[in-house]
């Protein structure tokens, strides 16, 4: 509990800080934050986790996780921030407060035990990220994405309500624990309403994960907002999200299973040919980006397809293998827009020999990206078709085995770009910041790709 | 000094002080003296290696416990004379590129894949296994693709996407075999000894083949093979042909034959003919080429082709010849590509007509030529003949018909390998090659270590057999489990 609360005074605090011009202190301010709230966070492990303030959240190993990893990333994300927001705005401690109170949201869904909790947790993380899209007030693009993004989020938010209203008119309660009761008590008589709430809030978690098919604001919106802030809900509100939405599915309506398991398949099916097939189209490396980023939630949605003990660990897994990965890919754009002024993948080319350090960690990105051995992202990958493989779905296997394959070729373009083809010659340069994070990715994505045994039986 | 680790990491700690390396001189002089402890280290296995078809130099590491995965490497009579292969092979392919200007980069990936090849030959873990395999595939699509010629970059991104999907297929059954294992571990032991269903072993062999028939490669899987041995760098098709399909054909006796022995036993049929397709449709082709390097890639085609009809005869003289043979393909088509990437170098051309009369002018160069070419027809005394004699009787036994076919790769081998020969070095000089400056110092010592290899082993051939006849033997038990 106490790093909601410290991250909550953390973010007023960054604000005042703003008030009072006092711009040099926030990012030192806030990386300070966030490491006291992991310290919370990790000090709580060995706790005994009940829920706490009459079972609206729980702290379990689950929660710890995933909101160590969250803040994590956060701090990741922060140590770019440092001249990238005073190049766009003149109110930087904005950025730092909303992102921190998006994170506080995304902190909520990990550890929410409460469907009312998953809903607050859902919209403070939403809202602040709807303005932190459309931050840039002067460019076109940055508004439609945050006009979008808000009319379409406001849209799974009543989806989500109405799912959780149906849910409650059925068994009586928000809470978690009292759901899964109901439905292990009454296995011949659930209320047909109960599963048109659980329709209800697939919908409406399937958008925040940028699951097809409601994954039409994906693209635009991650392409329209600064690279930071995608960089920041590609990586943290995904993973957040995806949390909430196994422990909603493995915790209350496993006994369910027979009647979701369908439709995930068919929502993991499309999601992987929308997201690869769509990304392979593309010219420009963020859009790119974004689709990918929606095939990866099909890859993610397996380990809900086929759950198990070992569900919370392959998402947790491929969550840090892809958000480290996804961040490196975002910084690298961030450098590369900065010199050339585009993010299409020609504005990569000849990086090679521009700066052959920041090519290579580009180059190790794609590889987890893609799933080859000795990176993070084919462990990640590993766990996720061994636990579909568990439960034979044989078919969907060789489903994702081809969009891996297609997969490989646009991640391979960056490659190619940066090592194969000539392009100006504008130097592109890493400063402190960039170069600590990029350290920072690129060997924990190698760790955990030669020996992830230390994050594997973690939760 | 027979840690088996020790040998595959040695080339990995080299790679990461070469990618540092700028300067060519001290680069080249620095791998070569890498590759050569490589080798050296390589000696102790050879001299104290039991050829009891047992493995040897086991060694287990716990690695990833909660998937079941371990560092399990061991080498048996099978893997042992790929592993020499490699390592044999590494300090010749280096010594090619002397000339060039190549800097530490370029080295750094060659001895990433030589680890890689190394892990794969000596995996006794699937897990292990496909870390290898692809491991040795990322260095060699840089390699190709920075270094290469032509219409490198398309060409390397449908070799990688091809043989990237056949190790997705490849992992597929490698996972499933693993849920099927009550220990659930990745051991091979424990995939061999499992009782697989036919209609398991039905896919499960499609899923293997697959990703062994692309790398190998097996007609009609072979589309990408000639295009990218075209334009890759002289190194990287030596590395390639030399030694990375046989990654291929291992796997095939490594993983394929014993763990689904009756799904072998209903395609294998199925197989072969595709390996027989494969030997008269890419001679045929190798004859019209006009282009001497395309020659050598589809030559390469028909001869792995026959190699792997050896190893789906299933017989032990089939595997044997197989063994052998996967040899002297290393050994003789390094040398053909290093002769042309000779020529090429000098003449500036690789087209049969601009070429011609180089033997007037280069007689060293041909006489050396003219071994390597006696070696890759198969002609007694030369290490290709043992191999495809053994290949071919173990065809005759599994039936006529095929060895019928499969024998015209000795008669159409010999056409293309002579024409590749007399337009190259017989008859006038033309204008490219009146210049041409006879072969001294590191090339020629380089092809004479080759030549010497090949007559070496067309004489005493048994220096090799008896390594790996009683793992063969060892293979053959699990025919018609």
């Amino acid at each position: 509990m106490g790093a909601i609360i410290t991250l909550s005074i953390l973010a007023l605090l960054v604000l005042y800080l703003g008030l009072f011009k006092a711009n040099k202190s926030l990012l030192p301010v806030s990386l300070i934050g966030l490491l006291v709230v992991i310290g919370f966070l990790i000090s709580n492990w060995t706790s005994e986790s009940v829920p706490l303030y009459n079972g609206m959240i729980l702290f379990d190993h689950y929660a710890i996780a995933f909101s160590v990893l969250c803040v994590f990333v956060t701090v990741l994300v922060f140590a770019l921030s440092k001249s990238y927001f005073t190049s766009s705005s003149d109110h930087i401690s904005e950025y730092y407060t909303l992102l921190l109170f998006s994170l506080v949201g995304a902190i909520l869904v990990n550890s929410y035990h409460n469907l009312a909790l998953l809903f607050l947790g859902i919209e403070i993380m939403s809202v602040a990220l709807y303005i932190l899209v459309g931050i840039r007030k002067n460019d076109p693009s940055s508004n439609e994405a945050s006009i979008k993004y808000f009319i379409m989020g406001a849209f799974s938010t009543g989806f989500l309500l109405f799912g959780i209203t149906l849910l409650y008119g059925a068994s009586g309660t928000f809470d978690l624990q009292g759901i899964k009761d109901y439905v292990v008590n009454n296995p011949n008589q659930i209320s047909p309403l109960f599963y048109g709430g659980i329709l209800l809030m697939i919908i409406g978690l399937t958008f925040k994960v940028g699951a097809a098919p409601f994954h039409f604001w994906t693209p635009d919106v991650y392409d329209g907002a600064p690279i930071l802030i995608t960089s920041f809900m590609s990586t943290v509100v995904k993973v957040a999200s995806f949390a909430g939405l196994l422990r909603l599915f493995t915790f209350s309506l496993l006994p369910l299973q027979d009647f979701w398991t369908p439709i995930f398949l068919g929502i993991a099916v499309i999601t992987l040919f929308i997201g690869n097939l769509s990304a392979l189209m593309q010219s420009s490396f963020k859009r790119m980006l974004a689709y990918s980023s929606i095939s990866h939630a099909g890859y993610m949605l397996f380990a809900i397809i086929a759950v198990g003990a070992n569900s919370a660990n392959a998402i947790f897994l491929y969550g840090c293998a892809y958000s480290l990965a996804t961040l490196t890919a975002f910084a690298g754009l961030i450098l590369v827009k900065r010199a050339v002024g585009s993010d299409h993948f020609e504005s990569f080319n000849g990086l090679a020999q521009k700066n052959p350090y920041l090519a290579a960690v580009i180059t190790i990105a794609m590889l987890s990206l893609a799933g080859i051995p000795l990176t993070a992202g084919f462990i990640g990958k590993f766990m996720m078709f061994s636990s579909v493989m568990d439960h034979y779905h044989i078919v969907l296997l060789i489903i994702a085995v081809l969009n891996a394959a297609v997969a490989v070729y646009y991640y391979l373009k960056v490659v190619v770009a940066m090592y194969f083809r000539t392009g100006e010659g504008k130097l592109v340069s890493i400063n402190l910041n960039y170069a600590l994070l990029f350290i920072v990715t690129t060997v924990l994505t190698i760790l955990i790709g030669i020996y992830p045994n230390c994050l594997m039986e973690l939760i | 000094m027979d840690n088996l680790f020790l040998l595959i990491l040695t080339p990995l700690i080299g790679a990461i002080f070469l990618l540092f390396v700028c300067q060519h001189t001290v680069a080249k002089r620095g791998t070569l003296i890498l590759s050569l402890i490589t080798l050296g280290l390589t000696i102790p296995f050879i001299c104290q290696f039991n050829a009891s078809g047992d493995f040897n130099y086991e060694q287990s590491y716990q690695w990833i416990s909660a998937l079941g995965v371990n560092f399990h490497i061991g080498i048996d009579g099978i893997s042992l004379p790929l592993l020499v292969l490699t390592n044999v092979l590494m300090p010749l392919i280096v010594l090619t590129t002397f000339k060039k200007t190549f800097k530490g980069n370029f080295y750094a990936l060659m001895f990433f894949m030589q680890s890689g090849l190394m892990l794969v030959f000596s995996a006794m873990d699937a897990f292990t296994f496909y870390v290898g395999w692809e491991v040795a595939l990322i260095p060699i699509y840089f390699i190709c693709a920075l270094w290469g010629d032509g219409d490198r970059i398309r060409v390397n991104l449908k070799f990688f996407i091809y043989t990237f999907f056949g190790s997705l297929l490849m992992l597929i059954a490698i996972l499933y075999l693993h849920q099927q294992v009550p220990t659930h571990d990745f051991e091979w032991h424990s995939f061999v000894s499992l009782d697989l269903d036919a209609s398991t072993q039905r896919w499960i062999f499609w899923a293997f083949f697959i990703a062994f028939a692309i790398k190998i490669p097996i007609f009609p899987f072979h589309t990408w093979q000639p295009n990218t041995y075209t334009h890759a760098p002289a190194a990287g098709t030596m590395l390639l042909a030399g030694i990375m399909l046989k990654m291929g054909i291992y796997g095939l006796m490594r993983w394929l034959l014993p763990v689904v022995p009756e799904g072998v036993a209903l395609y294998g049929h199925f197989a072969m003919i595709l390996c027989v397709i494969g030997i008269v449709y890419a001679s045929i082709i190798a004859i019209q080429q006009q282009d001497a390097k395309r020659i050598v890639a589809y030559s390469s085609i028909a001869h792995v082709g026959l190699i792997s009809a050896g190893v789906f005869a299933w017989n032990v003289t089939g595997m044997g010849g197989a063994m052998i043979q996967m040899i002297n393909h290393g050994i003789s088509v390094i040398g053909l590509f290093f002769v042309l990437d000779i020529i090429q170098d000098r003449t500036g051309s690789r087209d049969l007509k601009d070429l011609g009369g180089i033997a007037t002018k280069a007689p060293r160069l041909a006489v050396l030529f003219l071994i390597i070419v006696m070696g890759a027809i198969g002609l007694p005394l030369t290490n290709g003949f043992i191999g495809e004699f053994l290949l071919l009787k173990s065809v005759y036994e599994y039936g006529v018909w095929f060895a019928l076919f499969a024998g015209l790769t000795l008669i159409l081998g010999a056409v293309y390998m002579l024409r590749l020969y007399q337009k190259t070095m017989l008859g006038t000089t033309s204008d490219r090659t009146e210049n041409f400056t006879d072969i001294r110092g590191m090339e020629f010592y380089t092809l004479v270590i080759i030549s010497g290899l090949i007559i070496y082993l067309g004489i005493f051939p048994n220096s090799l057999l008896h390594i790996s006849s009683e793992s063969v033997s060892v293979l053959a038990t699990f025919l018609g489990r």
